[in-house]
């Protein structure tokens, strides 16, 4: 199934340094396809390069599709992440 | 023509000292033509191209591997980074999908994606990015020489042992060095928690970085001395430098030694008084070091490291990252974080501190703090929050008088106010400390003892204020005197003022370290020493051999004496009495 949700990112790094490694670390976990897109700027959601090439900073609109047999589980973390204050609270 | 001997400093990154030949060590590049390839050899560059980042995944696996067992796991986690790197499945796509439109071979497409993506990175304004692109160049170079099939490089095939001097060293080229043949080494650029520092330490060898202009000074074949213990790299020393390091290592491989025997003692004097020893630290890398030498606490970690050599300000969530880690490592154990000391000597970039005619009279520590709430408040802030993981203090540094620590406490309280509101937790028994390194504060600590949780006496600072002495100036270094009459009545008009209302007092200077005045600060009261790492051991020596009254009667002698000199004579002449096996340190 394909899941589709836009998130503003609140933690305050943004989807810079250890937030990016973090978000690839949890996407690669899965077997779904991720993408995270935002504004014209679609990457894959399992790489590195791609996500920060992203620059999406604190407070940036992003995109995710989830889409795979562990969609639902795979968007509840990733989302988790993305609207985390605190990134040191997240453990995986 | 005998050449001449040029000493250096640099940031020490792994200790011991080593004499060697150099060896200049300079970056093989890897000279990647463009070459067209046809239609049916596509299926073969993919599979070369796979191979290739398998070989180098392994490569990369295995040394993260020995890393983590020989330094944690923490340690390993650098070369993480570098496997993100390899796995990146979009720069995978991104060569194989280009490679098969441009019909150019693998190795050239690979080469320019990878160039792009530095590219892009290195213009975004983002310091953790900026710091990744090393690691993607160094996982490039090692899938490239993996592609084109070269042979390791020079330091893997070192014929002779030799002491590896470069500009810069990456992972890869460190992992490469053997102990068999790299004895030391030392690099123009680095800092104490780089990369090569930490592998230094890994291979225990001896090594100095950040040395600046190092690698313009030295060719390969000349003599060197590494002294990795305090920073300094000697070039073509002279007879008499030779022997004095041959000494220091002599020296040096005794005190391990002893190290190993008194680290588990407890620090007590003969007769029975606790004394807490703690250390100083600058990086939360600091702390291994600590536990190693004994020490049961960090009575000073100085906080400037983070504002250094950068162009944004740290963050409260970076700052709290190390606070935290340092509170949970150290933990039952207490640590003293002292907020910022910037000024003085210590310079930052981004915050516009203007050039000051008296930079150690000037705008630094707590007066540039309570001016920029916004930088104090977000380390505050992080302090407290590393609280609620272990036991923190909190100590304000450059305290001059009550108005000061009292404006702090306002920012202070604010900050837990804010926090409470926020529902995140930390200690709200923090204690607050002062500490004394400005006369005024010193002679008014009757005064301070009243609103402060603790002091710690910085004697660096209180010496140069109260001598009137610039430490920086050579000329009047002579000047410097730690023993001076003027400078123990402080220390004792401190600890004394500070016991009356019941708290604690510690010493985080130099002389804290020092083991010629050990006895007399033991003497004067002292509750708490806090010096280098290295020093500690020999100042739980000194301690665990004189009992308190035999150190009150000495403090006591000593405060009659009428010059530095005169106690400096002293001191000596007792700790030879009381301590005779550290006779051969003292002269």
């Amino acid at each position: 199934m394909t899941i589709e949700k836009t998130v503003v990112i609140k933690n305050k790094q943004g989807l810079h340094a250890r937030p990016a490694a973090l978000f690839v670390q949890i996407a690669n976990k899965f077997n779904s396809d991720i993408t995270i897109s935002k504004g014209r700027n679609k990457v894959n959601g399992k790489s590195i390069m791609g996500i920060m090439m992203l620059e999406a900073g604190s407070g940036a609109k992003v995109t995710l599709v989830v889409n795979g047999d562990d969609a639902e589980a795979a968007m509840k973390e990733l989302e988790a992440l993305l609207v985390c204050e605190n990134i040191d609270e997240v453990v995986i | 023509m005998k050449k001449k001997e040029i000493v250096l400093k640099g940031i020490p990154a792994s200790p011991g000292i080593v004499t060697g030949k150099a060896f200049l060590y300079g970056r093989e590049q890897y000279t990647i033509t463009k070459r067209l390839i046809r239609e049916d050899h596509v299926a073969g560059e993919i599979k070369r191209f796979k191979e290739a980042l398998i070989q180098t995944k392994n490569e990369i696996l295995e040394i993260k591997k020995r890393i983590s067992d020989e330094m944690g796991a923490e340690h390993g986690q650098i070369f993480s980074a570098h496997l993100l790197v390899i796995d990146d499945s979009m720069l995978i796509e991104e060569v194989i999908s280009r490679m098969k439109k441009e019909k150019m071979s693998i190795e050239y497409v690979f080469q320019d994606v990878l160039r792009r993506y530095i590219k892009v990175f290195s213009e975004m304004d983002d310091e953790y990015l900026k710091e990744r692109i090393s690691d993607i160049n160094d996982v490039g170079r090692r899938i490239l020489r993996n592609l084109i099939g070269a042979k390791e490089d020079v330091l893997a095939n070192l014929k002779e042992k030799v002491i590896v001097v470069a500009y810069d060293l990456s992972p890869s080229d460190t992992a490469t060095m053997h102990k068999r043949n790299v004895s030391g080494f030392a690099t123009d650029i680095g800092g104490r928690t780089s990369h090569t520092a930490i592998m230094a330490k890994s291979l225990e060898i001896p090594a100095v970085v950040g040395l600046e202009v190092l690698t313009k000074k030295v060719t390969s074949g000349d003599t060197v001395i590494i002294d990795g213990t305090h920073g300094i790299v000697v070039v073509n020393p002279s007879a008499r430098t030779m022997k004095k390091y041959d000494v220091d290592r002599e020296k040096l491989i005794e005190f391990e030694k002893h190290l190993l025997e008194l680290k588990n003692l407890p620090c007590v004097t003969l007769d029975g008084r606790k004394i807490e020893l703690s250390a100083n630290i600058e990086v939360p890398e600091d702390v291994p070091s600590v536990m190693a030498h004994g020490a049961e606490g960090i009575g000073l970690y100085r906080t400037e490291f983070f504002y250094m050599n950068r162009k944004d300000l740290p963050s409260e969530e970076e700052q709290f990252r190390a606070y935290s880690a340092v509170a949970k490592k150290m933990k039952p154990s207490p640590v003293v974080i002292r907020t910022m000391d910037l000024g003085g000597d210590k310079f930052l970039s981004q915050l516009d501190v203007p050039q000051q005619m008296n930079p150690f009279l000037g705008w630094r520590a707590i007066r540039f703090c309570l001016a920029r709430p916004d930088v104090f408040k977000a380390q505050l802030r992080a302090i407290l929050r590393a609280s609620a993981h272990g036991k923190l203090r909190i100590m304000y540094p450059m305290i001059s008088g009550l108005g000061e620590l009292r404006q702090a406490n306002i920012l202070l309280e604010e900050s837990k106010k804010e926090l409470k509101k926020e529902g995140l937790p930390f200690d709200d028994d923090i204690e607050v400390g002062a500490m004394i390194e400005v006369p005024s504060a010193a002679l008014t600590s009757d005064i301070l003892a009243k609103e402060a949780d603790f002091f710690s006496i910085g004697t660096n600072d209180l010496i140069q204020y109260s001598l009137a002495v610039d430490r920086v100036n050579e000329k009047i270094a002579y000047l410097y005197e730690p023993t001076h009459p003027a400078i123990l009545r402080l220390i004792k008009n401190v600890v004394d003022n500070g016991h009356r209302a019941g708290i604690w007092v510690g010493m985080c200077g130099e002389m804290a370290g020092d083991i010629i005045m050990t006895i007399i600060l033991l003497g004067l009261g002292l509750d708490e020493f806090s010096t280098s790492p290295i020093a500690t051991p020999e100042i739980k020596r000194v301690i665990r051999a004189v009992t308190m009254s035999q150190a009150r009667e000495i403090a006591d002698e000593a405060l009659t004496l009428l010059t530095g000199k005169d106690v400096e004579i002293f001191a000596k002449k007792k700790i030879k009495e009381l301590v005779p096996e550290m006779a051969a340190e003292i002269d």
